[in-house]
């Protein structure tokens, strides 16, 4: 029986850290944006390498919970939803390092007019990302706030989308910022890459919110 | 000797048949879900049946014994032997049945065969408690679906700590469960042999002692248990993944709700504290744990919203009331005329 217990403690930090290493990532790619724009680019390849090792990390967890999980017979009812929380909530991650691997590869040239635009989307997308990570949180800690946290997901996304459109549109309205119809389509196509941070995010919540009406006894 | 095993194997057989299903509804959600090992449920449902049995399966007995007590070998065996032939053939015909409605309608068959009264008083307490098990045990489904809920909104543990103690709570209520059912279902399968126990009184090194009737309930228990081994897994198995999908959580609260309602109908011990504080008490009666699981699986889906329920499954307990009695009744009487007719064994004194 303490056996039991042992095993749930320790997959209950496990998953613990896993969330707590997605949500800083979360962070340390909206410093690295920011750092990209102002073009401090040591400390954007260094915060860079940061979520890379983040990410591998993770990746790692995720393999050593799932084989608990399994092994270790434990919530046979429900380890179907948490596993594929598990792995689209990594999604998240995985995204943050593409975006930030692309900018190092493809060095997108953001004119500054634009500088804030792009830090509004990354901090909806970013703002959409963390309350998916506590709405995780709260699915596996049993909580009451995981609906409102589903809800803060939701608003966020579609404030995410909102900023893209308005970034497009001043992208492509007139040729005063941009004027080469090449480089528009490249600047729109990172915009889109850093939407999408939100996308995955509600990807999650639209499972979890499943997941937990399923829960109730 | 091997004579009386003859005459007992018609009860073994009904203890066999009531270990393969019934041990079921006690474990079936928990091993059907993965939560707990079949054989981990097996040997708990074992021990605790058998420790039910011996130490608690008196009362109910009495009840039964009460109705008719069938005082020949021969009668006894052929009367056990109608109620097990009902319940297979009700069964196979996929009707609802109980061991507990047939063996009662045996017994009464054999009342009119042997030309005995039948105790009208006893009749309508047995009758009463049957419609009383499966209310009682939605009753205290319902209240437990809050109680549980309310824990678990308190508590505020995370989803893997909850399924540790979801798991060990399986576990105790199977056990308590198993008790309960061997305490209060031994009489259907060996309560007809309580007048014609071929053992003696025996005293164990010295340490405890066993009288003829918990003796006769040992072996009773025993036969469940080879019942929960041999047969119950594939059961099991059903009843945790279609017939009632219950959550780990929920499958607790019917096992719980049914269990007690079962002990409520067993336990001598509890009648004596009743009535020596002077609170009005109960009859013990062997009632249907099938029944008791379905008033409690209501329970539940009232307490969530009244949408969910099948009326029509209260419907075949109804049918099963009056249906399963009557066709043991008139097979008991059947099988008693051709076994003293044609086998020349007396089966009344």
């Amino acid at each position: 029986m303490s056996l039991l217990f042992s095993q749930t403690s320790q997959i209950e930090g496990d998953i613990e850290t896993l969330l707590d290493s997605i949500s800083n990532s979360v962070m340390m790619f909206s410093e690295a944006v920011k750092n990209y724009l102002n073009d401090e680019n040591d400390i954007f390849l260094k915060r860079m390498q940061e979520v890379k090792i983040l990410e591998s990390a993770v990746d790692e967890l995720r393999r050593q919970i799932r084989y608990k999980l399994y092994t270790k017979m434990l919530i046979p009812e429900s380890r179907g939803d948490m596993l594929s929380l598990l792995e689209n909530i990594d999604n998240v991650i995985d995204r943050a390092e593409e975006v930030l691997i692309q900018f190092e590869i493809q060095k997108p040239k953001f004119p500054k007019v634009l500088n804030k635009d792009i830090m509004d989307l990354v901090e909806a997308s970013c703002k959409a990302a963390d309350f998916t990570v506590m709405a995780g949180r709260g699915y596996i800690k049993n909580s009451d706030m995981i609906n409102d946290y589903i809800n803060k997901t939701y608003f966020y996304e579609h404030e995410a989308d909102k900023v893209e459109n308005r970034i497009k549109r001043k992208l492509f309205g007139s040729d005063e910022i941009v004027s080469d119809l090449a480089e528009k389509m490249h600047l729109s196509k990172f915009v889109e890459l850093i939407g999408k941070l939100s996308d995955d995010s509600q990807d999650v919540c639209e499972r979890l919110s499943v997941a937990t009406i399923k829960r109730s006894i | 000797m091997s004579l009386i095993l003859i005459f007992l194997s018609s009860g073994l057989f009904l203890g066999w048949s009531l270990g393969a299903n019934d041990a079921a509804n006690i474990f079936g959600t928990a091993v059907g879900t993965k939560m707990l090992r079949f054989r981990t449920a097996a040997i708990v449902g074992s021990v605790f049946v058998i420790i039910g049995a011996v130490l608690s399966g008196a009362g109910a007995s009495h009840t039964l014994g009460k109705l008719g007590t069938v005082d020949a070998m021969a009668g006894s065996f052929t009367v056990a032997f109608a109620a097990a032939f009902t319940v297979f053939w009700m069964t196979r015909m996929k009707l609802p049945v109980s061991t507990s409605q047939a063996v009662v309608g045996a017994i009464i068959g054999w009342n009119m065969f042997a030309g005995r009264a039948t105790d009208a008083t006893a009749l309508t307490k047995i009758v009463t408690t049957w419609v009383v098990c499966p209310v009682l045990a939605g009753i205290f489904s319902f209240s437990l679906f809050f109680l549980v809920k309310y824990l678990l909104k308190f508590s505020r543990m995370s989803i893997i700590r909850q399924d540790s103690y979801t798991r060990v709570a399986l576990l105790l209520v199977g056990a308590f469960g198993a008790y309960s059912l061997g305490a209060n279902n031994i009489a259907n399968v060996m309560g007809v042999f309580i007048s014609v126990s071929p053992f003696p009184d025996v005293t164990i090194a010295g340490l405890f002692s066993l009288s003829s009737v918990q003796l006769l309930f040992l072996l009773g228990g025993v036969a469940i248990a080879v019942g929960i081994f041999t047969y119950s897994k594939r059961v099991m198995m059903t009843v945790g993944n279609s017939i009632f999908k219950l959550s780990p959580v929920a499958a607790f609260i019917v096992v719980l709700a049914s269990s007690l309602v079962l002990f409520l109908f067993a336990s001598s011990e509890l009648q004596v504290w009743l009535s020596s504080h002077n609170l009005p008490g109960w009859p013990l009666v062997p009632v249907s744990s099938s029944q008791a699981v379905v008033g409690a699986v209501l329970g539940i889906g009232l307490a969530k919203s009244g949408k969910n329920i099948d009326f029509k499954v209260i419907g075949r307990i109804g049918t099963g009331w009056i249906a399963t009695p009557i066709a043991a009744g008139i097979l008991s009487f059947i099988f008693l005329f051709i076994m003293q007719n044609l086998f020349m064994q007396p089966v009344f004194s």
